[in-house]
Parts: structure tokens; sequence; C-alpha cells
């Protein structure tokens, strides 16, 4: 399974989130994200049945050079974790948007994606960011 | 922000679609797009090959370099023989470390010191302020004039063999020679300083090019030698395992070779910038020491986070370098702890982003290469 990016709502904190009829909306971060993290040896994720608020912190990520903090674009409960990434943390490098999959969420307010980016908003955004 | 700086070979990074960062004002490569866990086992498998130009080269020649060095550097110059090269620290009067270095003897009166990029104004200055003290003294600084290429790892001997055409079976570890090689129609012959040496625990050599041969020397030894382009980042792991120092984290001037556990490369029985305090401080002890530690589970100490007695709030130390350690597989770390904590086996806790974890003194290196 890999995602379309073009079909993908984005954060400012390099987080996408793809979400279908049934309000679950599935999590992971950007390319651009984990191009800039370089090869990711450990997802700290939340356990199943846990609340997020949109842009909360829901984990950290920790690459050979350094770790950050993961925030979700959308707030709902956690339904699912990539648990292949325990053992497999390559995934986010490999296929950000298929196997590097982090959560799905039950969304509690569909209306939160409005305030996210469309993939041609986060294009400019990251030309942006990386001209300042 | 002032243009960054380019080494000779920064077209070769670009071309094999490195992605370069900001390092001490230069623009390096810090990995290759297999990334730098692979690039990290190639050195330890096979062999990787370093730009390193960003690093500094000073020639110090004349009948009084050998004085000059010794007096600026903390291990005995005097009795480094020509052919041999031997790392040091560069230290204050106060015993801080001004930088450390390698430096290297060709001749009877001309040696090469390499520096830290970072330390390039520092050390030049230093350099010169100290010349005047000093008769027969002629210091050329050649960072631009020359390039240095590392090439690391158990095949490193076979790539030189293989790309240059250097011999290198007869070169012992930490020494020199001047060697020549064929350069490319018309170029005529390239002239290189290999030197047994390295910064990532393995065998290997470092060598100094004129900048204008530095893409043929790197060409031959990737496309023919089978050298594997390597960037910062492996550079950073690599050396972390061998438990080698990072100038600017681990010691800088706030630190002595001493408490940096780098006793090995001080000669107290000589006179040099620092000496007398640093025979003082072995005479009465240091407080603290730069260790080895291991942490349990999957995160990694990283620089800065604070280290404790286990299960208590009194802080014993701080991280200065830290990561997951890909040979072992555990996060891994070095920092300076209170002295009666520094013994091999001595619990502590690093502070992991507000989570208390377990870890143990280790002895360094964390990686050893079997001889």
């Amino acid at each position: 399974m890999t995602l379309d990016p073009e079909r993908l709502k984005y954060s400012r904190e390099h987080e996408w989130v793809s979400v279908d009829d049934d309000h679950v909306a599935t999590v992971g971060i950007t390319d651009y994200a984990q191009e800039q993290l370089g090869d990711v040896v450990y997802v700290e994720l939340p356990r199943t049945g846990a609340h997020v608020a949109q842009h909360e912190k829901f984990g950290e990520i920790e690459s050979v050079k350094s770790v950050s903090d993961l925030f979700s674009p959308v707030g709902g409960e956690v339904m699912e974790v990539n648990s292949a990434l325990e053992d497999g943390p390559e995934g986010v490098n490999e296929e950000p948007y298929g196997s590097g999959w982090m959560l799905k969420i039950e969304m509690d307010d569909r209306r939160e994606l409005d305030s996210l980016l469309s993939h041609a908003d986060y294009a400019s955004f990251l030309a942006e960011s990386e001209q300042a | 922000m002032s243009e960054l700086r380019r080494t000779p070979l920064f077209l070769r990074h670009v071309a094999a679609g490195a992605r370069t960062v900001d390092f001490a004002g230069w623009d390096m490569p810090v990995q290759y797009p297999t990334g730098t866990l692979a690039e990290h086992r190639t050195v330890r498998e096979r062999v990787g090959i370093f730009d390193v130009s960003h690093m500094g080269r000073i020639t110090v020649d004349g009948s009084g370099a050998g004085r000059f060095l010794d007096l600026l550097v903390t291990s005995n110059i005097m009795t480094l023989a020509i052919g041999r090269a031997r790392y040091g620290l560069m230290c204050l009067e106060d015993g801080g470390i001004l930088d450390d270095v390698v430096t290297l003897r060709l001749e009877a009166e001309s040696y090469t010191l390499v520096c830290n990029a970072a330390s390039w104004d520092r050390v030049t200055d230093w350099m010169a302020i100290h010349a005047r003290t000093v008769g027969d003294v002629t210091i050329t600084p050649r960072r631009d004039e020359t390039a240095m290429i590392a090439v690391q790892g158990p095949s490193a001997g076979d790539a030189l063999r293989t790309g240059c055409a250097i011999d290198v079976d007869g070169l012992r570890r930490f020494a020199v020679s001047n060697e020549r090689m064929q350069g490319e129609r018309r170029q005529g012959d390239i002239c290189l300083e290999v030197s047994r040496t390295g910064y990532t625990g393995e065998d290997g050599y470092e060598l100094i090019v004129e900048a204008a041969a530095a893409t043929a020397v790197w060409d031959r030894l990737v496309n023919d030698g089978g050298a594997v382009p390597c960037g910062l980042g492996a550079r950073d792991t690599l050396r972390l395992e061998a438990g080698l120092s990072l100038y600017g984290q681990d010691i800088d001037m706030t630190t002595t070779p001493l408490e940096a556990g780098l006793d090995r490369f001080v000669d107290l029985t000589g006179d040099f910038i620092g000496s007398d305090v640093l025979r003082r401080q072995s005479d009465e002890g240091v407080t603290r020491r730069l260790v080895g530690f291991a942490v349990e589970g999957r995160s990694a100490p990283r620089h800065g986070y604070e280290i404790r007695a286990p299960r208590t709030d009194d802080v014993i130390g701080i991280v200065t370098s830290g990561g997951p350690s890909p040979t072992l597989g555990t996060g891994i770390g070095l920092g300076y702890l209170r002295i009666e904590h520094t013994a091999p086996g001595t619990e502590i806790e690093v502070d992991i982003r507000g989570k208390p974890t377990r870890g143990e003194v280790v002895p360094i290196p964390f990686y050893q290469r079997e001889a």
C-alpha cells in the first residue's frame, strides 16, 4: 500500500494524513521529513485507545543523528498503531507514504482537515522554509 | 549569512546525490543516497572514502620546527621520528584545549599539522604568535592549496593499491610517507602525503594532495579502488564507536586533556604551553573525567543530556556525544562524570527527555576492530 502524495493533507510539522469515508485518518511523516532525519532507528508510538488532540505530540522519532517529536495532524482516538515499525523502523525511510505509516485515528472532528495544507500548499511551504 | 566554503571535491558530492550541510562554514556532505547506516557498515566491513578537505593543514619548516611544535603540542614532538605521525593536543596556558591535532613528520625539518575545520583561525593565529618566540620557523597554511581524503576500512589498502597503484603494505599504523601516482594524460605525476591514520576505529589512510589533483585521486579510489563515498554522518557514528573525542563537543577550551582521559597523549615530563597546570592537575587528581557509557532501551543519549546517580536527583555529569551505535545496536555516549562515578561498571541514569534511563559506565573504545 502506497498512498498518492497528491491526495494527502499535510501539517506544517511535516506529518501527512489520509482520511477514508469512515472518519478514520491514517497518519505518517512526509518524504521531506524522513530525508531530513536520515536513517530512522526507533519510533515511539502511543497505545491504542489513547486520545490525541490536533497538533498534540503523539510520539517521538529517533534517527541516527537526532530525535524529533511527532505531532498529530488531527485529533481523535488511536485505533491502531503500525507495530511493524517496532522491528522495522526503516520503513519510515523506505516508504513514508506506505509501510512507514504510524497511526490510524478515529477523528473527533472532520473540520480539522480544513486547517491542513494541500499537496501543492505543502510544496510551497517547503520551498519557503528552504529559502528562509 | 556568509557564503559557505566548498572543497575541491564539492561537485563530486553533488553529482553523487549527497545531502550537504553547513559544517563549520563548509558545505559538506552529511550523507549519500544510501544513508548513514549503510555507509557506517561499509567502513566496518569493506572501505569508505571521506572528503576531509575542510580540516586544516599547516606546514611547519625550519631548524626550529620540532622545538616549536613541541612547545605547542602536549605529546613529545622531539622524539617523533621522520616518517611518523602523532596525535596530541594544543593547550592554552590554563590547560584548556585549543584544538586536537595530528603532527606528521615528513622530513627532518618539515612537519605537517592537521587541525579541525572550526579551529582554523584560532590555531593559525596561535601558531603565528608563538612562532615569534622560537627562532627559525616558517609556517605555511596549506588548507586551500591542498585537499584531504580519508580512505577507511579493512579493504583500504586494497583500494589504494588498485585505485592509485600505491603500495601501502610497508606503512605501519601512524606512519607517513610521500608517494606518487600517475596522473591523467598531460597531468604528470600526482604527489601524495599518505599516513596510516583515521577517525573511524578501522584500519585506513589519510591522503593530502594538491587541490587540482583531488578529483583525479577521488575518482580513481571510487571507480577503480571500490571505495564508497561516506559523509559526516557516518564519520560521527564511526568515531563515537571508536571512543574518539570530537573537538567542540567532547573537548574544548573548558576541558583539559587529563579530564578528557587523553593522558597518554600528554608528555608531562616535557615543557609545553599548559604543562605546569597539567602537572599540578595530575598531582592533585582530576575531579571529573570523560568516560563511555551504554544505556538500556531504544532511546539514545544525546549531547547535553544530564547524567544522574541512579534513582536520585544528584546530577553527576553531562552527555557530550551520544547516539545509537550501529554496530552494537544500543545507545552509547561519551560524557563527563564526577570522578567517583567513572569506574567501569558504575550504574548511572541518563535523563533522556525527561525519562530516567538506566545505563552503565563501560570501557572505551565501544568497538575495536580485530587485530
